[in-house]
C-alpha cells in the first residue's frame, strides 16, 4: 500500500494512475494516523508553497512527516516543502534537506517548463536510468546545492533536482509525467 | 539542457478528433485515446486537447475523456475549450489535466487568467492566442477564429503574461492548415518580448519547418495537428532533423 498525501487541492490522478500501473495499491489521505502506518509515503507537488505548508501545520502533518521512518518521496513542491526554506511565500520548510528554494532568475523563460537532462550520483533511485536522461519539469523556484543533492540539471545555473537524506527522497521533476524513465524512477522508489 | 518540445494538438468535437483548414471545414481524424497513445509512443513531448464542440451536449463528455487520457499516457497534457471559471478548470485538473488553456474567456474577462493562476499556479495556465495578420496588423481573434477583437497580438500577450499566464500558445490563422511553415516573424516578435514560454502553432508542413522555427525564434515548443494525424510527418523524423541541426531534443534517435 502506497500512501499519497492529499492536500485537498491538486490533481493526484496522474500520480495515482502511474503508481497503479506499476501494480501497487494507492491510498490518498491526509490523516496523520494513516500516514504513521504507511509503508511508503509520496508527497506530491501541486500549488503554492505557503498554503501547502499551512495545510501541513494545521493538520499536524509537519511533525508526522519529519518523524516518518519509511521511505518518503517528495515530488516538485512536495520536495521543496522538505527543504529548510522557500522564497515562494517566504515560508520555512520541514528542514529534512539542507538546502533552500530560490526563485529562478536570469535571462530565462520562466517557468522552467519541459524536458531537461539530469546528472545524478549513484543511487538506488536512479538505477537502470542512463545519465542525462530527460525528465519533465515545470517550476519557477529551484533548490540550491547541498550535501543532500543527489542530482542536478542546468537551466541558467545548476540546481538540485533530486535530494536524498536517510529515508527521505525528493525530486523536482514529475516522474509520473516523464515517460519511460519517470516510470523507472517511481518503480525504483516503490521497490526500496 | 532544456529540450525544444514537439506538441501534437488534438481538436476534439463530440468526443472525436477533427481537423480543418483555416479554422473551417472539419474532417474526422479518429479516436482521441488511440491518437494520444500513438503520439506518446512516438516521442511527443506533450499533448494539447482543444474541445471545439459547439454545444454543451457535445462537451459533456470532456471530463470523462480527460480521465481516460490521464490513465493512458505518461506525458503532460493541456486541455482547452469552453473553460470560463475556476470551477470549470478545477474539474478538468482534478480529472488529470496538467494545464488549462483559455482563449475567448480570457479576452472577455482578463481577470480569469489571474484567478486561475492564483488557484492553481501560473504553470497551469496557458493563454491561447489566435492571430490573423491583416494589412501588417497582428489582430487577435476569439471564438475559434470567428470574431475579430480590438487586441493587437503582442500587447495582448504581454498583458496575459502580466496577469499570470504561465505559457502562451500562439497560433497564426494565416498559416493554420496551409502547411507552408510557421509564422516566423510573428512568433519571434512575441517570443522575444515575453519572459514566459511561447509555443508556435499553425503552418507546419515539413520537418524543416520545425528547425526553422527553433532557429529563427525563441519559441520553446512547436505545435502541429494535421501533419501528425495524417502521418505526413513523423515525430521521430522531426527530432532527427532537429538533432542534425544541433537543436536540443528529447529521445535523440542517434544515441
Amino acid at each position: 500500500m502506497i500512501t499519497l498525501l492529499d492536500y485537498q487541492a491538486g490533481n493526484l490522478h496522474s500520480l495515482q494512475n502511474a503508481i497503479e500501473r506499476l501494480g501497487y495499491t494507492v491510498l490518498c489521505t491526509a490523516d496523520p494516523a494513516l500516514l504513521r502506518q504507511a509503508e511508503k509515503v509520496i508527497i506530491p507537488g501541486v500549488g503554492h508553497a505557503a498554503p501547502a505548508m499551512a495545510f501541513l501545520k494545521e493538520n499536524g502533518l509537519d511533525t508526522v512527516i519529519r518523524e516518518l521512518t519509511c521511505p518518503v518521496l517528495g515530488i516538485c513542491l512536495g520536495m521543496q516543502l522538505l527543504t529548510e526554506f522557500t522564497e515562494e511565500g517566504q515560508v520555512s520548510g520541514l528542514g529534512v534537506f539542507d538546502v533552500t528554494v530560490k526563485k529562478l532568475s536570469g535571462h530565462l523563460k520562466i517557468p522552467h517548463m519541459g524536458w531537461n537532462s539530469v546528472q545524478y550520483k549513484p543511487s538506488k533511485l536512479f538505477e537502470e536510468i542512463p545519465q542525462e536522461a530527460d525528465f519533465y519539469f515545470v517550476h519557477s523556484y529551484a533548490a540550491t546545492l547541498g550535501e543532500s543533492t543527489l542530482a542536478t540539471c542546468e537551466y541558467g545555473a545548476s540546481f538540485s533536482v533530486a535530494l536524498a537524506k536517510n529515508n527521505f527522497y525528493g525530486v523536482q521533476f514529475h516522474p509520473e509525467k516523464s515517460g519511460k524513465w519517470g516510470q523507472q524512477l517511481l518503480q525504483n522508489f516503490l521497490a526500496l | 539542457m532544456l529540450k525544444k518540445r514537439i506538441i501534437p494538438c488534438l481538436d476534439i468535437q463530440g468526443g472525436r478528433v477533427v481537423k480543418g483548414i483555416g479554422f473551417e471545414g472539419l474532417r474526422d481524424m479518429g479516436d482521441p485515446i488511440a491518437l494520444a497513445q500513438r503520439y506518446d509512443a512516438e516521442g511527443a513531448d506533450e499533448l494539447v486537447f482543444l474541445d471545439i464542440s459547439a454545444t454543451l451536449e457535445e462537451r459533456a463528455t470532456l471530463s470523462e475523456l480527460v480521465r481516460n487520457i490521464a490513465a493512458t499516457i505518461q506525458i503532460p497534457f493541456t486541455v482547452g475549450g469552453g473553460i470560463r471559471s475556476v470551477n470549470d478548470a478545477k474539474k478538468l485538473l482534478r480529472s488529470g489535466a496538467d494545464k488549462i488553456s483559455i482563449n475567448s474567456a480570457a479576452l472577455e474577462r482578463p481577470e480569469l487568467i489571474t484567478e486561475l493562476a492564483a488557484a492553481f499556479g501560473n504553470q497551469c495556465v496557458v493563454v491561447a492566442i489566435d492571430v490573423k495578420t491583416v494589412n501588417g496588423v497582428d489582430c487577435v481573434f476569439s471564438h475559434g477564429g470567428k470574431k475579430a477583437t480590438h487586441h493587437e497580438a503582442l500587447n495582448w500577450a504581454l498583458e496575459a503574461e502580466r496577469l499570470g499566464a504561465g505559457e502562451i500558445l500562439l497560433t497564426s490563422m494565416n498559416q493554420d492548415g496551409a502547411q507552408t511553415g510557421f509564422a516566423i516573424s510573428l512568433t519571434q516578435k512575441i517570443s522575444q518580448a515575453l519572459s514566459i514560454p511561447v509555443i508556435g502553432s499553425g503552418g507546419a508542413g515539413t520537418v524543416e519547418d520545425f528547425s526553422h522555427l527553433f532557429k529563427e525564434t525563441e519559441a520553446t515548443g512547436a505545435l502541429a495537428a494535421g501533419i501528425f494525424h495524417t502521418e505526413k510527418v513523423a515525430i521521430a523524423a522531426i527530432k532527427n532533423e532537429l538533432y542534425t541541426q544541433k537543436i536540443p531534443v528529447r529521445w535523440n534517435p542517434n544515441l
